[in-house]
């Protein structure tokens, strides 16, 4: 186990061990983000497409 | 024979069944990473040779795994596309191009922040490295192919084609490390082999391997909700799905 003290420098290779995780992490939380935003655009397409053919009925 | 096939191919099926899917792949990805990186960073003890540095492994390793896995899942299900002409196959083939390209550009930056302190360079045109990036650049073609049609439906086949055509580069990238002198190192789990590392470091990597196929499973779940919906907009059951 790293000690605590150590653990942020990473034996030294802290400015690459670092921005890795931090870039990983961010790959993560934007396809998460993405994938949201991408179904709830589709969503609102969908519901404008319905409402439309309901207006185009009555 | 087939008609089980196409049922479970269904769009109505494939949207609701993504739906119950993706939140149980999604906590099964957050706990597997969780445990994982903290192992990984805390826990598992420093590389004799590399120190401190091979924990980029435990981020670098399952993108760069999960860049030629979304390249299969995106290929093989364009090919059912093609070849069967189950519709669902691009809206799968559409929802995992940019997952997949995400995971191709953080295995090369990762694998570039791994390689300054190690071979003292950030880049170099090795076989295993130039090959990610052709894979990286491959998924930029079909995203963008996909796109480049006025009809979606033009638009689809011929990214599928594509993507069926690219997966020849699959192989390439995963061999390339034993097909070619490469700076790059050898794998670290052989199919038939033992693991070259212990397990205090081992097992926080098959935990981030398993995490990130979960988190694969998820998103792309959630993503193909969409494209399914987008596609299906018109139809019947999307209008009774969303009727007030």
């Amino acid at each position: 186990m790293i000690h605590r003290t150590g653990f942020w420098a990473m034996g030294g290779y802290a400015r690459f061990v670092w921005p890795s995780i931090g870039f990983a992490v961010a790959v993560l939380v934007w396809n998460l983000w993405s994938a949201r935003r991408h179904h709830a655009r589709a969503l609102l397409r969908a519901r404008r497409t319905a409402a439309m053919a309901r207006s185009e009925k009555s | 024979m087939w008609t089980w096939f196409y049922r479970l191919a269904s769009p109505p099926h494939v949207y609701r069944t993504a739906a119950a899917l993706a939140p149980w792949f999604l906590a099964l990805a957050a706990a597997m990473i969780g445990y994982g990186l903290i192992d990984g960073l805390v826990f598992a003890p420093p590389d004799y040779q590399q120190g401190d540095a091979f924990r980029i492994i435990y981020v670098h390793a399952p993108s760069a795994w999960l860049s030629l896995f979304a390249y299969t899942t995106m290929a093989v299900a364009g090919a059912i596309a093609l070849i069967w002409r189950i519709k669902v196959g691009f809206a799968v083939a559409a929802a995992a191009a940019p997952i997949g390209a995400s995971f191709t550009l953080a295995a090369l930056v990762t694998g570039s922040l791994w390689g300054r302190p190690m071979w003292g360079t950030y880049w170099a045109w090795d076989p295993r490295l130039t090959s990610e990036l052709i894979l990286l650049f491959l998924y930029f073609g079909v995203i963008s192919l996909r796109k480049a049609f006025e009809d979606p439906a033009r638009g689809d086949r011929a990214a599928a084609l594509l993507g069926v055509v690219g997966v020849i580069n699959v192989p390439i990238v995963h061999f390339s490390v034993t097909w070619w002198n490469s700076l790059h190192q050898g794998a670290t789990l052989a199919k038939f082999g033992k693991p070259t590392m212990p397990g205090s470091m081992l097992w926080p990597l098959l935990a981030m391997l398993l995490g990130y196929m979960c988190f694969f499973g998820g998103v792309l779940c959630m993503r193909l909700r969409g494209e399914v919906l987008d596609r299906e907009r018109q139809a019947v059951w999307v209008r009774e799905a969303l009727a007030p």
